[in-house]
């Protein structure tokens, strides 16, 4: 079967810098703060860029157990916990055995750099601080091959809650989180799973991704001003500030969530993604690709164009992302995108690479949930040639029916996702 | 509804670089695992690999992309390129959204990654190489791969460790139903350099051996771990009316049947579920709508681990139950060493050879089989016979589990 089934979010779990549950995470992004700061995992003094957003959390007292932490590398504990928080949230009995059909229960989960983290830990103890080319594993964990490769995260997941149906990890980079949920998403369409347990991580704050995007100057060297540092959107943007974090939707058929009359958030109305096929860090400046998946997920979902209430942007705050996608955006919706806010939550939050994409849907559902569009923080100088509503520092009530949320990542990937209201798919 | 073919292999693997030569290796029964040659792994506990030691990146990759890019991404540009000349497929010669790249990863570009490592660690920050940021992480080969052939269609990297060849394929299926009509799947691996074999050797499932002859031993008496091995294949899979009406070369066959369960069990002891495994190749037939007579032979995981191959057995047996005959269970790879996501790509281009040549190739390097694969047929010596369905199952160190179905094309639309 290829479609034909709907799907809704039921369940929504998050840890993010600034707000490492949801409803911490929620009320920093409606309060507008960030929570980007010099960063203080490591000594980044001989760094470019030496600030992030880093997540302030003890596994521990989230429920991880001593073996799980020993195991795993710090994205996949943020996997875990986002998952818990998402699973409670649902009300799904994944315990007992019997509240689910644990054979169609899957797991997708979204990861750019997987384990880096620890990998890059675990090398300078085996590589004697980078002296050894032929490292010795003697001086490294017994999880060495655990890490090597990031689906270690998703069997984590899919042991978690027993979900014996297809599991894996998206690593498309930074889509890779809207495209773990549209991988999901399509899973259920497709009759593969009923429940997916659908969401990314990742942990980059270590010196050798923050040394790989110095190198292209990708990321804001505003040091000084940490706090203010991720500006999507405004003229004196400089770069990505570096993020951390992840979360999960728990994806459900909708038959499956009307039968124990589950809570909805809103419905996937469609997924696309497509690839520029041009540069694996640059854009073109007309958002031709960009435009094209966005348009597949609204026709996907049978959403007019004028009917779409808020865009999640990708808003990485890099001088060429911006405009990029606000043609994108422009190119898709037409005069509705002067109508409606576009707004980056990676201005409080920062840019957490493949983890973004699943946190910027579940603010996208949290959004329609409160009738609040979250702003774009630190955004008091606009660019000229970024001429859209992205709600500046203060959020806005509004009644959200159908949001799109977008993501562009290195590889020339552009993902779009949209989410409608139960109400508005009834009306449609 | 859509059918969804393979038209065009690629393979950079020990056997060959290409798929006719991996194809005669194969046929030939010849050992391609050696001592590794790259450096002194004897201190890992491992010495036998296998390696691809006639691939000549400057026969298939640019310099200038050369130097940005990791040799796993060089074995997937190689098998790329070989897999659209073998389908006679230019994706510039049609619609850019037509194509897609969904190249299934494993650990990503090692090699690199841990010399950019080396220079940040011994030099400092600004040693970093700006390459550092698009070589390392898992996209980079489905990335330039899309830009150097200018595919604009949906584009995936999925990471299930050794499933991830049937799992990107399955996906390339479903991509070609929802409208894509070509896409680019399968996946290879590069994972000899020493930090990455590191990382393996601490799994204790590599095999210690010294010689080719006593190492990896799938479903064999004296099996005693696998032998880690480099390369896979690309494979190009088209809407099989595309590939009728464009005068596809050839259609080596139909992806008639894919399923995925995972173990799910207990990550601080996991072994191998039998019975999640079986799921798998169960539901992969009821996708072909083939049951198991239906099926002429098996390409199995074959871990050469005596537990995994035990419980793969076993899954088989489950899978197969009811067969009029046991179940004729290859696996080549004992030839080659395991390729993690290339190895599970590599056995579907071996399975589709097989259909066309009616050739049931022999398990790799077996002497003397195991008495844990009662029960099943294994193929100690290669069978000319026609085949027209093959299963190929396949498992990713964690428990994941896939399987796929292949069956010839009969040349009709729908």
């Amino acid at each position: 079967m290829i479609g034909g089934r709907r799907v809704v979010v039921t369940g929504v779990g998050v840890v993010a810098p600034g707000g490492p549950t949801r409803d911490s995470f929620w009320q920093l992004l409606v309060d507008g703060r960030t929570a980007t700061r010099p960063i203080s995992f490591f000594d980044a003094s001989r760094f470019r860029s030496r600030i992030a957003a880093e997540v302030d959390i003890d596994f521990s007292a989230r429920g991880l157990s001593t073996h799980e932490i020993a195991r795993t590398d710090r994205f996949t504990r943020f996997a875990m916990v986002a998952a818990d928080e998402a699973v409670a949230d649902s009300g799904l009995d994944l315990t007992s055995g019997t509240g689910v059909d644990h054979d169609r229960l899957a797991v997708s989960l979204g990861s750019a750099v997987g384990a880096t983290m620890r990998l890059e830990d675990e090398y300078v103890q085996v590589s004697d601080s980078g002296k050894d080319w032929v490292v010795d594993p003697a001086y490294g964990t017994r999880f060495l091959d655990r890490v090597l490769i990031p689906s270690s995260g998703a069997s984590e997941l899919a042991a978690r809650f027993h979900a014996h149906g297809p599991a894996s990890v998206m690593s498309t980079g930074c889509t890779s989180g809207l495209d773990a949920v549209g991988y999901g998403f399509q899973l259920v369409e497709d009759g593969d799973a009923d429940v997916v347990i659908a969401g990314a991580a990742d942990a980059p704050i270590s010196p050798i991704s923050v040394a790989c995007f110095d190198a292209i100057r990708a990321t804001s060297a505003r040091n000084d001003e940490a706090a203010t540092a991720s500006r999507p959107f405004d003229a004196t943007r400089d770069g990505f500030v570096m993020g951390e974090g992840g979360a999960v939707l728990v994806l459900e058929e909708y038959e499956h969530a009307k039968a124990r009359g589950a809570h909805v958030y809103c419905e996937v109305s469609g997924f696309a993604n497509r690839c520029n096929a041009f540069h694996m860090t640059g854009l073109r400046p007309d958002g031709t690709e960009m435009s094209r998946a966005i348009d597949a997920a609204l026709a996907q979902g049978r959403i007019d164009p004028g009917a779409v209430d808020y865009v999640n942007a990708h808003g990485s705050g890099t001088k060429q992302n911006d405009r990029h996608e606000t043609a994108a955006v422009k190119r898709s919706l037409g005069q509705r995108a002067y109508e409606i806010p576009m707004t980056s939550i990676k201005s409080m939050v920062g840019h957490s690479l493949g983890a973004i994409g699943s946190i910027e849907l579940a603010a996208c559902a949290l959004a329609m949930e409160f009738g609040v569009v979250p702003p774009t923080a630190n955004l008091e100088n606009p660019d000229p040639e970024c001429d859209l509503d992205y709600v500046p520092k203060t959020a806005r009530d509004q009644r959200i029916d159908v949001a799109v949320s977008v993501g562009s990542g290195f590889g020339g990937f552009q993902s779009a996702v949209a989410l409608s209201s139960l109400s508005a798919k009834e009306a449609s | 509804m859509t059918r969804a073919v393979v038209t065009g292999l690629g393979v950079v693997a020990p056997s060959g670089v290409g798929a006719e030569e991996h194809w005669a290796c194969v046929r030939a029964g010849e050992v391609r695992v050696t001592p590794l040659s790259t450096f002194d792994s004897s201190s890992y506990g491992v010495t036998l690999a296998g390696q691809v030691p006639g691939f000549t990146p400057d026969e298939h990759v640019e310099p200038r992309l050369q130097v940005q890019t990791d040799r796993w991404t060089w074995m997937s540009l190689a098998a790329t390129a070989m897999a659209l000349a073998d389908a006679s497929y230019d994706p510039a010669e049609h619609d850019p959204y037509a194509t897609s790249v969904a190249l299934a990863a494993s650990s990503g570009g090692n090699e690199f990654g841990q010399r950019e490592m080396t220079g940040l660690y011994g030099r400092g920050p600004q040693a970093v190489t700006a390459y550092q940021s698009i070589a390392w992480f898992y996209a980079a080969s489905t990335g330039q791969a899309s830009i150097k052939h200018g595919t604009k269609g949906p584009a995936s990297v999925l990471v299930t460790e050794g499933a991830g060849g049937l799992d990107s394929l399955g996906h390339a299926r479903r991509v070609v139903r929802r409208g894509t009509p070509t896409v680019l799947a399968g996946g290879t691996e590069a994972s000899l350099s020493p930090y990455a074999l590191a990382c393996q050797s601490v799994g204790r499932q590599l095999t210690a051996a010294l010689t080719p002859g006593e190492g990896y031993k799938p479903f064999d008496a004296a099996a005693n771990g696998y032998a880690p091995g480099e390369g896979g294949a690309v494979l190009v899979v088209e809407d099989a009316e595309q590939a009728l009406e464009r005068g596809a070369p050839q259609v080596y066959g139909e992806i008639a049947g894919y399923a995925a369960t995972h173990d799910a069990a207990s990550p601080s002891d996991p072994l191998s579920d039998p019975a999640q495994y079986a799921r798998a190749m169960r539901r992969a037939m009821d996708d072909a709508g083939v049951g198991p007579d239906d099926v002429d032979f098996v390409i199995a995981d074959a871990a050469g681990v005596p537990a995994l191959d035990a419980s793969e057995a076993e899954a088989l047996r489950t899978a197969f139950a009811g067969r009029r005959a046991p179940v004729p269970v290859s696996a080549p790879q004992g030839l080659v060493g395991r390729l993690s996501v290339g190895g599970s790509a590599l056995a579907v281009a071996t399975a589709l050879l097989a259909i066309r040549d009616g050739v049931v190739p022999a398990v790799g390097n077996l002497d003397e089989p195991s008495a844990a694969a009662h029960g099943l047929d294994l193929v100690t010596t290669a069978r000319e016979q026609p085949v027209g369905t093959v299963l190929v199952a396949a498992r990713g160190l964690g428990g994941f589990n896939s399987a796929m179905v292949l069956r010839r094309f009969d040349g009709t639309r729908a």
